[in-house]
């Protein structure tokens, strides 16, 4: 049995944003920890500039209140901040897609950098802000990855004709 | 009026999705900060969750199965020497032990004092998963069935760990006491002074604040759980005191001390149910739990 177009869409999309909730959680050595980008960051950014009208806000808030339950942290904390990110990245999301690559990522940065501000303030007002400035690490390689990720997740979408 | 899949439907702006779903984030927030409202609702989250906490587990699960079955005959050996000597070892400590709590009671029943009791144990596997970055918690494999509860200590074979914060049925997390949110109350073991150690968040260094530079602390004094505040039972090793600055522009000494247990070694650690009133209550709620180490050692 053959899925229709539009399921076929969501199930692609779904799929990938469980991908990236596993390697968000993946353990890994411990002095890599700064280093790893917030996949599920970087895959809202891009289904939210690839199809802002299946996905934003509101998938963004739960693919946030996921990583929440997930990590165990404070229930809506990722979730507020994911939540901006998709609005923001909805909002400007003609732009974006004009930006030349480099630019992009540079957009893809602050965009993330963003979402780790929002963290880290609730994370302070709740006092348990990280003082250490590797804190930001995560963001900086977010935006290295981003001209990869966005060529491999195109090819995905073009494949499965995701609109 | 927006075009969606065909149809033409009223959607809200996205300003007001994001509005509402900033108000519902922050109501979350303020719930779950509250208090235990939300841990029904986190739990069956949870459960949800944990096809990919499965899936996250997985290379590390393949990765100790491997390297175990790779693991050659000498290093069994050598490995099964080193144990046996250190059971010795052990052994021959544990002999004086039982001597000296029985005259340790003793001495307390003259002194008129409680008796101490021995803690309840249960061995619990760490599940290997990454949690949010720049904490220090981890998750092991007991649960609720098991009767674990939040506030409960887990340590290893050389000092407290952590506590628990969060259970669900089969899993539970708990803060460990570098977390930069983390603070236990101890007594220095030489000169009996009372203080508090604090997590800074990163992995091997814990602070202890609000002491005077007449304070008896030296570098080197091992801190032990003090007991106050009824989380930790007393005289466990909690850290040992690494470096000691004494600036005469502030108020307090700057001191800090290093993590007895060894937390980001062990594989396993150890949850105890201190001894006690908290012992009766915490039967009633779970009956069922067999444990497997240190359990008969109580004395009353």
């Amino acid at each position: 049995m053959r899925l229709s177009q539009d399921a076929r869409s969501r199930v692609t999309i779904v799929i990938t944003f469980i991908i990236a909730l596993i390697l968000n959680v993946v353990p890994g050595p411990v002095w890599a920890e700064p280093f790893r980008p917030d996949w599920v960051g970087l895959i809202l950014i891009y289904w939210c500039l690839a199809t802002p009208t299946r996905v934003g806000v509101g998938s963004g808030w739960m693919a946030g209140l996921a990583l929440d339950v997930l990590y165990g942290s404070l229930l809506g904390q990722n979730a507020l901040a994911k939540a901006l990110v998709a609005y923001l990245a909805v909002k400007f999301h003609l732009q974006l897609r004009m930006f030349p690559r480099w630019q992009q990522a540079v957009s893809v940065l602050i965009l993330l950098a963003i979402n780790q501000l929002i963290v880290i303030w609730i994370r302070g007002a709740v006092g348990q802000a990280p003082d250490s400035l590797s804190y930001w690490l995560s963001s900086i390689v977010g935006m290295l990855i981003w001209p990869w990720l966005f060529v491999i997740l195109r090819d995905v979408r073009r494949r499965v004709h995701v609109t | 009026m927006i075009n969606v899949f065909g149809r033409s439907i009223r959607v809200p702006s996205n300003l007001t999705r994001l509005v509402l779903f900033v108000t519902l984030s922050l109501l979350l927030m303020v719930l779950d900060r509250q208090g235990q409202h939300l841990e029904k609702i986190r739990a069956g989250l949870a459960i949800l969750a944990y096809p990919i906490q499965a899936v996250a587990t997985l290379p590390a699960r393949i990765g100790t199965s491997v390297s175990g079955f790779f693991t050659d005959e000498q290093t069994l050996k050598k490995n099964n020497e080193a144990l046996r000597r250190e059971r010795m070892l052990l052994l021959a400590k544990l002999q004086q032990f039982e001597a000296l709590k029985e005259e340790n009671n003793r001495l307390r029943r003259m002194l008129g004092s409680a008796a101490r009791v021995a803690d309840r144990a249960l061995t619990a596997d760490l599940l290997e998963v990454s949690l949010e970055p720049f904490t220090r918690r981890i998750v092991i494999a007991r649960g609720t069935r098991d009767g674990v509860q939040i506030g409960q200590p887990i340590i290893d074979s050389h000092g407290i760990m952590g506590q628990i914060t969060q259970v669900t049925a089969t899993t539970s997390r708990a803060t460990l006491i570098t977390d930069p949110g983390h603070a236990i109350p101890v007594l220095v073991n030489r000169s009996g002074l009372r203080a508090i150690v604090f997590g800074t968040g990163e992995q091997d260094s814990l602070k202890v604040p609000y002491l005077t530079a007449s304070a008896d602390i030296r570098e080197g004094d091992l801190l032990v759980s003090s007991g106050m505040g009824g989380t930790f039972p007393s005289g466990y090793p909690v850290a040992r005191v690494t470096k000691i600055i004494n600036n005469p522009n502030e108020a307090f000494l700057t001191i800090t001390a290093k993590p007895s247990a060894r937390l980001n070694h062990s594989k396993q650690v150890l949850l105890i149910w201190p001894g006690k009133k908290q012992l009766r209550k915490n039967q009633a709620a779970s009956a069922d739990v067999q444990s497997t180490t240190t359990d008969k050692m109580r004395t009353r």
